[in-house]
């Protein structure tokens, strides 16, 4: 990555700094990065003036810890990279959609999330299997369940599917341009609910930002406690999950444990917060609330009680051989095209790629010490169901003596103005995976532009690829082996 | 089938007396605010110039505080310097009026119940085709907790279907966002008469965080006749509950 300027996990560039590369320069910069192992972390439109766009590209070299950024100016059109680089394919359709220009070559360029002003939402060209004995399912944007809205559309030809078609952007509530001309009173509390399931993920990721952007330093005490709420909405997600799955395959008791121990996580959550979800907790400068060394200790005891119901209740799971004959060999992304479509999160390392931010770009308090990271295989739904269990147990032996010791200093420091003309990058592991978030200030340090990426919008291509040869009843299994945020995706 | 049978003896009885024994919140819990309009510094508008959501305006009577739009982050009390806002633990918000939700002082405007009628047809059984319209999946998961064992709405006769033509309403949340109003529509009509509508959180409600964003419509209230409201951000699963047991008329109306 040498024509590239060099930066780190929350670390502010001047936006002077950025290269800006002629366009075939810039092609070749981005391939050849990535030709030489490094990983695509985001591609990104930014508009300028007169109609410009500039071109944000930021790569990854995991094992240093280091991010790459080089930038191009494009007018109307320029030649896709996706042709050569598949995990470009979803930001090219977004960077299409937002901004109107053309990446030529790119072998489809759906809308992403149907913005006002655009075609209207559903009359959309689909990917259509021919053959006399293919038949279509069409399910959505409402679904069966209290789940958030979008459109599925299977090729089958019989039971098995073929092909699997999603089409989001039913919740694009318009977060990011919200988020502009910020930051403000609502800025904290709309990043709060980009996705709500991932309340401190995302609070966290905009905190860090302003952080970086301000050179504010955090207290230790507010590092931890930070961190106390990623993990806590790790094992709340992944527990929920484990008991949604086994819902899934009509193995009810281990449903109904689950169910409850995500509530009681969250209750745990809401014992040092006020909220169950995390809500008005994590904030620039640290954390608005100081729980005090009671709440902290019933909250080690909480979550050792219900470690051991987890654990009873996860055992009946993996020692069910229904239940284990509905999970193994359903629903496999290899290990190659976890890696070619830049997939993150545990489903990133359930298929064998051993990627996280925990450990890859430190933030909070991860950098002192971090939860083991574990690393499947199979890449089927046992590997992300087992996957969800083995972090879940990692998370509460490292959440044990974080709550004992939660670090010292004031809960909160005061944020000073942004930096203008900067620019940075946020990363945190939310319970989903990759959280990423750009910054970018103008000449009088306020927000200029501002792109979310939530872990989701990798990662739904890559269950559209899982469920490729499956049998049709086994989508709602699969699906929520990813689980993946709609809203996060559509923002 | 014996390692079930252990296990459901050790997982316990769980189910959540309800509304019998009053819910244990956490200290912390940010729930009905209380308005104290004498403890009003004049001239003051600091509550108003922090609420990210436009929840609160201080008019001649002093602070009025719309639950509809409130997201209970509780800023409002926090920078108060005479303590006239407090956020209580009271988890019990609904009201089936939008007025209903204007908080001045301690007033409580509350639930009243569906009329004798309705409460006939429906006997014990509510079934409600939940929609998620740019929900952020907060509220969705608290609907979604209904139906875990501890606040187990099944055993009240409430549930949530997969299908409108099996529901007797709606339960809406989201703000109600462009992409998902043709959907919201087509799902309530394809509900049977006669039919009810529940906004749940303040974005269905009033737009929440969202309101006067091009993307979405401010709630559902200019689309739907709302027949509870349930304010929260998100509700608390008590909160969910208890507002439709009142509406229900399985828990009397308080006093106000």
């Amino acid at each position: 990555m040498t024509d590239f300027v060099k930066t780190g996990n929350a670390v502010p560039v001047a936006t002077a700094a950025i290269p800006v590369a002629e366009g075939a320069a810039f092609r070749r910069a981005v391939l050849s990065g990535i030709a030489e192992g490094s990983r695509l972390l985001f591609l990104a439109g930014l508009a300028q003036d007169a109609g410009r766009t500039r071109l944000l590209a930021a790569l990854t070299d995991d094992g240093r810890g280091e991010i790459g950024l080089i930038a191009t100016d494009v007018a109307g059109a320029y030649p896709a990279l996706t042709p050569d680089c598949s995990a470009a394919h979803y930001f090219e359709r977004e960077i299409h959609e937002q901004l109107g220009v053309h990446p030529e070559g790119h072998p489809w360029l759906k809308p992403v999330r149907f913005p006002p002003g655009g075609p209207t939402i559903g009359e959309a060209d689909f990917f259509r299997v021919a053959g006399a004995e293919i038949h279509e399912v069409a399910v959505g944007p409402v679904h069966a369940g209290i789940i958030e809205p979008g459109h599925f559309r299977f090729s089958c030809h019989g039971e098995r599917v073929l092909h699997l078609e999603i089409s989001l952007g039913y919740q694009h509530r318009g977060i990011e341009a919200a988020l502009r001309s910020g930051p403000d009173k609502r800025s904290v509390h709309l990043a709060e609910t980009i996705a709500g399931d991932t309340s401190a993920g995302h609070a966290s990721a905009y905190c860090q930002l302003v952080e970086a952007l301000s050179g504010t330093a955090c207290s230790p005490r507010a590092l931890a406690l930070r961190t106390i709420a990623l993990e806590l909405e790790r094992v709340a997600n992944h527990i929920g999950d484990l008991g949604a799955l086994a819902g899934d395959v009509g193995f009810l008791p281990a449903a109904a444990y689950c169910g409850r121990l995500r509530g009681d996580v969250l209750n745990l959550t809401a014992q040092l917060c006020g909220s169950r979800l995390g809500r008005g907790w994590v904030r620039p400068g640290g954390v608005a609330h100081e729980p005090g060394a009671e709440v902290f200790r019933a909250v080690k005891e909480g979550l050792r009680a219900a470690e051991r119901d987890m654990r009873n209740a996860v055992e009946l799971l993996w020692k069910s051989s229904s239940v284990r004959g509905r999970f193994e060999n359903a629903g496999v992304l290899s290990r190659q095209a976890a890696a070619d479509l830049g997939i993150v999160g545990p489903p990133a390392r359930a298929s064998g790629i051993d990627r996280d931010c925990r450990r890859d770009f430190p933030g909070a308090a991860y950098a002192e010490a971090r939860p083991q990271i574990a690393v499947g295989e199979s890449g089927d739904v046992f590997a992300r169901a087992f996957q969800r269990w083995q972090e879940i147990e990692n998370s509460l032996a490292f959440l044990a003596p974080l709550l004992d010791e939660p670090g010292a200093g004031e809960p909160l420091t005061a944020v000073a103005a942004l930096a203008p003309n900067h620019l940075a990058l946020s990363l945190v592991e939310g319970w989903r995976g990759e959280i990423v978030h750009l910054g970018m200030t103008d000449g009088a340090g306020r927000i200029a532009q501002y792109k979310i990426l939530d872990p989701s919008f990798r990662n739904w291509y890559g269950l559209g690829i899982a469920m490729r040869g499956q049998a049709i009843s086994d989508f709602p299994m699969c699906n929520k082996s990813f689980n993946l945020s709609y809203c996060g995706h559509d923002l | 089938m014996f390692k079930a049978l252990v296990a459901r003896a050790r997982q316990g009885y769980r189910t959540a007396n309800y509304p019998a024994q009053d819910p244990a919140l956490p200290a912390l819990f940010r729930g009905r605010p209380v308005l104290d309009p004498l403890k009003c510094l004049d001239g003051c508008t600091r509550c108003v110039d922090i609420c990210p959501t436009g929840a609160l305006q201080v008019v001649a009577t002093g602070p009025e505080l719309d639950l509809g739009r409130c997201i209970f982050c509780g800023e409002c009390a926090q920078i108060c310097p005479g303590e006239a806002i407090t956020l209580t633990r009271d988890w019990r918000l609904a009201a089936t009026e939008r007025t209903g939700l204007i908080v001045t002082g301690t007033h409580v405007a509350g639930v009243d119940a569906l009329g004798r009628e309705l409460r006939r047809l429906l006997g014990r059984s509510l079934r409600l085709r939940q929609i998620s319209a740019g929900g952020c999946n907060g509220c969705e998961a608290e609907v979604n907790a209904l139906g875990n064992v501890v606040f187990d709405s099944s055993r009240f006769g409430i549930e949530f279907v997969a299908s409108p033509r099996h529901a007797d309403g709606i339960l809406v949340t989201g703000p109600l966002t462009a992409n998902m109003k043709q959907a919201t529509l087509t799902t309530y009509e394809a509900v049977g008469e006669p039919k009810l509508v529940i906004a749940a959180g303040a974005c269905a409600i009033s737009g929440g965080l969202f309101r006067g964003r091009p993307e979405q419509c401010d709630g559902i209230e200019d689309v739907l006749a709302v027949d509870l409201y349930v304010p929260g951000c998100p509700p608390h699963p008590y909160t969910i509950l208890d507002g439709l047991l009142r509406l229900l008329g399985r828990i009397e109306n308080r006093s106000v």
